[in-house]
């Protein structure tokens, strides 16, 4: 290689790294901030704001969604899997919303320790498989009926 | 070029040369649009049709098919127009740099199918069209920063100048690439996490993803056709002056 392209080749690798060098700087020190929810021990350790809107991410705890009166107010708890947080929501749930999926939800806390959400999303997993396949998983893992005999 | 064997480099260093680029594209054009056609129409047929639905999302699943493929173009394509602004700031090489603004205007398309999708399907999913997280900002990024590079290009007259300068804007922002990739695991996202592209075993179904990487590699050969054609013309438009341009309009016109 020619020394003038050595050279060009040499400021051009510098320059990516200074650049990634610093913007990972930059992004480790707004962590904080790229989060997009809370999780439910960050709010029972008092890490969440107390007067302010955030969001609260888990998921929902199986058996916990009820409707108390015939309108839109749901109350359920969301979990992390170590601490649960109770929350009261009036409104249309989203599609995926349903027991034991991971959700998002905007609002505050109030006095009694209730997260009151006005908006709340469903977060979709990773995971895609026909209803047949679940089925099947899903009695493998309960165990109460023998794996499927193809 | 003590990189590569010399096969290689004597294969590069033909392409560079503007007559035998034309030429050669020329004659690979049908091929690329044949095997894009039937990659399509078997990749849209089996992911469309033939792939089950989704035990969770049912039909509404079927939008991966157009999404995720045009998502992982928008980063390839970023990373060849990097690497071909490289090149071409490093070598001089003059095709280099019209690749790789040939490049910036196609993944330009596919981040704005990729946003445009992914709304669509937040909507009913998630229940918002748009959210602040970390993914979709920074694919919303990587929109600016084709569009950034697609700009500059135009407010500069002189095309060499502009294509260093192309080149050192489409190299800053390389950055953003594993940022966008990583987001979803370095931080709390609403977008969900990877599905195939990670170490594990894809936590998708082989139903389903034998039409999705057929629709990915379709994508792949979408963008060299669109990048060739703009390429071809974008080199003719730079070499109308030289004597093989001339020689092949001449030649043309009886």
């Amino acid at each position: 290689m020619k020394p003038a392209r050595r050279q060009r080749l040499i400021l051009i690798a510098l320059m990516v790294i200074g650049i990634g060098t610093a913007v990972g700087f930059a992004l480790k020190s707004f962590n904080e901030n790229l989060m997009y929810f809370f999780s439910t021990t960050d709010v029972m350790a008092g890490k969440a704001p107390n007067d302010a809107l955030f969001r609260l991410g888990g998921m929902v705890v199986k058996g916990s969604v009820q409707r108390p009166g015939n309108g839109l107010t749901v109350h359920f708890t969301l979990t992390d899997f170590s601490k649960e947080v109770a929350v009261e929501y009036t409104g249309i749930l989203p599609d995926l919303f349903r027991e034991g999926q991971g959700i998002v939800a905007n609002g505050k806390l109030d006095s009694r320790g209730v997260f009151v959400a006005e908006e709340v999303l469903a977060k979709h997993d990773e995971n895609y498989m026909p209803p047949e396949v679940k089925a099947s998983l899903k009695q493998q893992v309960e165990g109460k009926y023998p794996p499927p005999l193809i | 070029m003590f990189l590569f064997p010399d096969p290689v480099g004597r294969f590069f260093h033909r392409m560079a040369s503007p007559p035998h680029f034309y030429a050669l594209t020329d004659k690979l054009m049908p091929w690329l649009v044949g095997i894009f056609l039937i990659l399509l129409v078997g990749g849209l047929y089996g992911g469309l049709y033939l792939a089950p639905p989704d035990y969770q999302q049912g039909d509404s699943y079927r939008i991966i098919y157009i999404h995720v493929p045009s998502a992982w173009m928008s980063l390839f394509i970023y990373i060849v127009m990097a690497m071909a602004g490289a090149v071409g700031l490093i070598w001089r090489i003059k095709l280099a740099e019209i690749v790789a603004i040939s490049s910036a205007s196609v993944g330009a398309s596919f981040t704005f199918i990729a946003l445009v999708t992914g709304s669509l399907w937040g909507k009913p999913m998630w229940g918002a069209w748009w959210v602040w997280d970390a993914r979709l900002t920074s694919e919303l990024i990587l929109l600016f920063l084709y569009l950034g590079v697609i700009g500059l290009y135009n407010a500069i007259d002189d095309k060499r100048t502009a294509s260093k300068a192309v080149a050192i804007l489409a190299l800053v922002g390389v950055v953003n690439i594993p940022i966008i990739h990583y987001s979803v695991e370095w931080w709390n996202t609403l977008h969900q996490g990877p599905t195939v592209t990670k170490m594990d075993k894809p936590s998708i179904h082989v139903s389903m993803l034998v039409p999705l990487l057929t629709m990915a590699v379709a994508f792949k050969f979408y963008y060299v056709i669109a990048m060739l054609q703009r390429a071809r013309l974008e080199l003719l438009q730079r070499e109308r002056t030289a004597a093989w341009v001339k020689k092949m309009v001449t030649e043309q016109q009886p």
